[in-house]
This record gives structure tokens, sequence and C-alpha cells, in this order.
């Protein structure tokens, strides 16, 4: 098991590093530069900004002096912003993270009731229904349903607000948004797995030995049936978190989602790079969680 | 009409391909789905030819945010476009960049995964491993970047070709600037797709039908194209099928944000974006253009699930 996790982890510190490489290559061969945006310096300080920033050098003397301040605990200066990268994302991250995690919650408490339902009243109305529903859930995207919610919804609800980001009603919405696609799936997978657990002869054995129904489910069903949707759980959550930036632009929440979209607009090398290890960091962990939650619940996997 | 009966053969049996037609037809959802895609086809793609439909770029402030009327079977935009057309054309382009970046991530996907699954052993280790390593790369922002990198080569293309063909300049704008998406989306996009046809391949080859051609000394090439693809379309029309809703998401995702095809060009995600900005005072603009939007997923949705239960009956989850 350690050892796994110790080669999983190895695997994905290259995940990363190449993300970065692949990363750090393509700003840099796309037109433009972090200087040639909107505020035109006369030529001399465009060469001082560039030379502080070691965007003189060669490509290759960029990426070994940028790992040499990985390898210190730093991501940079963001040349369009003149701050820290660090305390860019240290001031934007913890949004996007309650965001991802109050969208996942949501996610689960509808997405997994919603897919055992369907599968013990298989084939029936009440199953149709769901599957139809969860399908829209998956096919209506979300910038298609947040502005919606904001200009239909939240002008009509007193104590909700169109946009914001103060206090924790203001969550409701863009966690509404965020988790409903990821609910959808998760009701999808949740009923596939939990099809195929009834079917088997534990589950029939079960209820020949005349165990309530209700136990069955919940004790015996239950723990295989939702194995699917937890290996879905993990990737599903870092994918909430670095891919919000739609919601976070539509509901004005001041998470990361607008520095990524910028960044790249404006050239921002090292804030795009700073955002783009974080990610990939994330998803690696997701990734790694949900492989070692599924090994304990497991045990044929677990070996 | 005797004739035609002594020219029958007695049993015609049943092919994948007609088992899976009768299987389809079953299923209602795949079916409704069917003939909606195919009137929005229709309608999106063959109306604009006659001039019924006026040009959904000109402008005409006089009548900015007209209601439905006879003129204006959906009424005018902020900037007095007939919304119908824009919502016309809009369509041709999402659909077309859909299709095109699913055909492009089918081509790469296919080749790489039946050369690995083929291959096997270390060549498919080594070849996988990648994939995994692309697996782990957010996908959008490795569009964003892509899309933005070959968008400037294709500005120097489509002035080229204007140079060429100063006729046609309309058409050339419209087309070579959605170069740099179908590529971005279809070179990034192929990895589902790879690993679906890994997995086909390792099962086709260990069967008896591959090892007779073996054994009679066929070349690799010929083994793979004569014997083994015609035996993949099956999963692979489903999985391109899942595909295109994919792909037409990430286009209107990255035209809303203002990353992806560019005015005057009208693509659903412009309109959903331009929409958006009016949803107060006239929701109209964010709603039709919605509600079409989501009609067009939905539809491809339920049919590649429809497809993937009539063809691949063993992948099916219930």
């Amino acid at each position: 098991m350690i050892r796994t996790v110790i080669s999983r982890l190895l695997q994905g510190i290259v995940v990363v590093f190449c993300l970065l490489l692949i990363t750090f290559m393509l700003v840099r061969l796309m037109p433009g530069d972090p200087f040639s945006g909107e505020k035109a310096h006369a030529a001399h300080i465009i060469e001082k900004n560039k030379a502080r920033f070691h965007l003189d050098k060669s490509n290759t003397e960029q990426f070994i002096v940028y790992l040499g301040l990985l390898a210190r605990g730093e991501l940079g200066d963001s040349p369009v912003k003149e701050q820290p990268v660090s305390k860019i994302i240290r001031h934007s991250f913890p949004a996007s993270l309650v965001l991802g995690i109050a969208g996942m919650i949501i996610a689960i408490l509808i997405g997994i009731p919603a897919g055992i339902l369907s599968a013990l009243k298989k084939n029936s109305y009440i199953d149709y229904s769901t599957m139809v529903i969860a399908m829209a859930g998956i096919s209506i995207p979300s910038f298609v349903i947040a502005p919606l919610l904001a200009g239909q919804v939240a002008t009509r609800i007193p104590f909700l607000k169109v946009a914001g980001w103060g206090d924790p009603l203001d969550w409701l919405l863009p966690a509404l948004t965020l988790g409903l696609a990821t609910a959808a799936y998760l009701a999808r997978i949740t009923r596939g797995g939990m099809l195929e657990v009834l079917n088997q002869d534990y589950i029939r054995t079960a209820h020949a030995k005349g165990v309530h129904p209700a136990v069955v489910v919940t004790k015996h069903a239950i723990r295989g049936g939702i194995i699917p949707a937890i290996a879905y759980i993990g990737p599903a959550f870092a994918m909430l978190i670095t891919g919000s930036f739609i919601i976070e632009t539509i509901f004005q929440v001041p998470g990361m989602g607008q520095h990524f979209v910028n960044a790249t607009k404006d050239r921002d090398y090292f804030l795009l790079q700073g955002v783009v290890i974080l990610f990939g960091t994330l998803i690696v962990f997701a990734n790694l969680a949900a492989d070692i939650v599924l090994a304990m619940l497991n045990p044929r996997i677990r070996a | 009409m005797s004739k035609d009966i002594h020219n029958q053969p007695i049993d015609k049996g049943h092919s994948l391909w007609s088992d899976a037609w009768l299987r389809l037809r079953k299923n209602k959802m795949a079916m409704v789905s069917m003939v909606i895609l195919f009137i929005i086809g229709i309608l999106c793609f063959i109306l604009p030819a006659f001039s019924i439909i006026p040009d959904p770029n000109t402008q005409d402030l006089n009548n900015t945010f007209l209601p439905p009327s006879g003129d204006y079977p959906l009424g005018t935009d902020q900037s007095g476009r007939d919304l119908l057309a824009r919502l016309l054309y809009g369509g041709q382009i999402s659909l077309l960049v859909g299709i095109v970046a699913t055909t492009v991530s089918v081509i790469i996907g296919l080749i790489y995964g039946a050369i690995a699954g083929y291959a096997g052993g270390k060549t498919d280790s080594l070849m996988m491993r990648i994939v995994d390593i692309l697996y782990g790369l957010p996908f959008l922002v490795l569009v964003i970047l892509f899309s933005l990198l070959i968008s400037e080569h294709a500005k120097e293309l489509t002035d080229a070709l204007i140079g060429r063909w100063p006729d046609h300049a309309v058409f050339i704008k419209k087309f070579v600037n959605l170069v740099p998406l179908f590529i971005a989306i279809g070179a990034l996009g192929w990895l589902t797709m790879a690993r679906v046809a890994r997995a086909q391949v390792m099962s086709l080859k260990k069967q008896e039908f591959v090892e007779a051609a073996v054994s009679l000394g066929l070349s690799h090439r010929r083994i793979l194209m004569r014997h083994i693809m015609p035996n993949m379309l099956g999963p692979v029309i489903v999985y391109a099928t899942l595909t295109v809703p994919g792909f037409v998401l990430t286009e209107a995702t990255l035209s809303f944000l203002g990353l992806g095809v560019e005015s005057p060009n009208s693509s659903w995600g412009i309109l959903l974006s331009e929409g958006a900005n009016y949803m107060e005072t006239h929701p109209r603009l964010l709603i039709i253009p919605s509600i079409t939007f989501s009609l067009t997923l939905l539809a491809l949705n339920f049919l590649g699930d429809g497809l993937r239960d009539a063809l691949d009956p063993k992948a099916a989850k219930d």
C-alpha cells in the first residue's frame, strides 16, 4: 500500500512537471509578452522590466531560473500585477476552495440518493424521470444555468443576491450551479454501480435469509454499489475547483478562475505557471485520494 | 412479383448492424433525439442556403431589442440583428466545431490506441503512460493556450488565402478562424478514444480470425486495416457520438469566456455570453439560445447513450 502511494506520488510529480513544461513552452510561443499589453512603455523601460523577470534570456535559462525559484518554495512575481504570485493565489484560492467544497457537498447530497433510489426502483417512472433529469443536468452547461438562476431566481428571492461573495448565503447559488452537473453524473454512476451489486448472489442470499430489505440495501448493497461513485468523486472534486471560472465570472466570486483567464489573456507568464502548478497538484492529489479510499473499501484492489 | 421471391435469400440473417438498428429503434429517447438533431441540422445547414433568412451580421441600430414579429420571428438583438439568423448561423459553427474536432480526435485516438494495443509489451506501456500523463492535465487550460498559439498562424493563413482568392474573403475569414479551435480541441481530446481503441484491439488480437490471419503470414498493416479496424467500428461510433456534445460544450465555454470564436462570427457560445449581459432586461436573448443549445446537447447525449446500448450491449450499465 505505502509503496503504491509513493510510486503514485512520484508519478504525480512527473505529471505536474510535464504540465509545467508544456505550459511554460506554450505561453512563450504565444505572440506578445507581459509587457506588450495596453500599458505601452518606452523601450528602455520594457528592456529593464524584461531583465528583471529574466525574460531577456533564452527559454532554457528561464526555465532553469524558474525551477530554482520553485526549489526555494517561491512562485515568482507577476509582471502584470506586480505582486508575488503566491500572494495572489493565497488571496483567491480560499474562495475557489469553498465554492468547490460546497458544490461537491450539494452534488453528493443530491446525486447519490437519487442514483440509489433510481436503482432500487429500476424501470419505474421514478427511475425514468430521475435519469432524464440527470441527462438534462449533464447537458445543460453551467453558463446557461448560472445566468438564469442569477437573473430569474436571485432577483425574486429577497435574501439572495445576484452576485457577490460576502456571507455564506452568497455561496448558495454558485455552489448549486457548480454542483448540479456533478450531481447528475453521480446519480448515473451510482445507479449503474447499485444495479450491478443488486444482481449479485450475496444480495440474494441476504434476502433469502430473511434479512429486512432496508438492511440489505443499507448494510450490503450500498457498500459495494457506491464504489464507482467514490472513484468519480476524487477527480470530480479537482475539476470543481479548477473548472469553476465560468461560475466565478458570472457570480463575481473572487476566486482563482478570473486570474487564470486574465493571466492567459495578459500573457502573465508567472501567474499562469503558478495557477497551473496548483491545478495540476490538486488533480494529482484528488486522484490519489480517490484510489486510497477505493483500496480501503474494496479489499480486492488492495493487494 | 414471384421473381422477387425467388431472388431473395431465405433468411437474410442478422448482422451486427441490423440487430443494433432494431435495438436502437426500441429506444424512444434515442429516436426522438435523432429526429430533433435531424431537424436542427436541416435548420442550421440547409435553411440559410436559401435567401429567406436575413444576413446574421447586418446591424440596424433603429431596430434593437425588437420583440418577435412577422419580420423577425425571434426578434432582434442589442445591435438590431435578426436573432433567428444568428441562431442558425451560430448553430452551423457550433455543430461544425463539434463534428470536425471529433473527427480529428477519433483519427488520432484510433491510430494511437490501435498501435499501442497491437504492439503490446513495452511500446504499449510507454504509449499508455504518456496518455496517463496527458489525462492529468487540465483540458480547458491546454485548449486555451494551444488555440491562442495556433490562431496567430491561422491569421497568416487567412491573409494568404484572401490574397489568393479575394472573392471568397467572407467565407475564408469565417472558416479559417475556426481552424485553431478544431485543432486544439481535437488534438487534446483524443485520450479517451485511444483507451477505447486499445482495449478493443487487445481483445480482438486474441481471437481466432486474427490468429488465422497471422498464421497466413499477412503483414501487420493488413491485419490491422483489414481484420481489426472493421471490427472496432461499433465502439468507435459510440464514443465519437458521445464526444460531440462535449466538444460543442468546450467551444461554447471558450467563446463564452471570449477565447473561442471571434465576432462578428456567431456561435451558440457567443449568443449565450451576449444574452447573459441582457438577462434582466431582455431575458429572451438568453433563453432562446439556451433552449436551442441545451436541447441539442441533450439529444446528442441521448443518442450516444442509445447507440452504446444498441451497438455495445456489454458496456451498457443496465
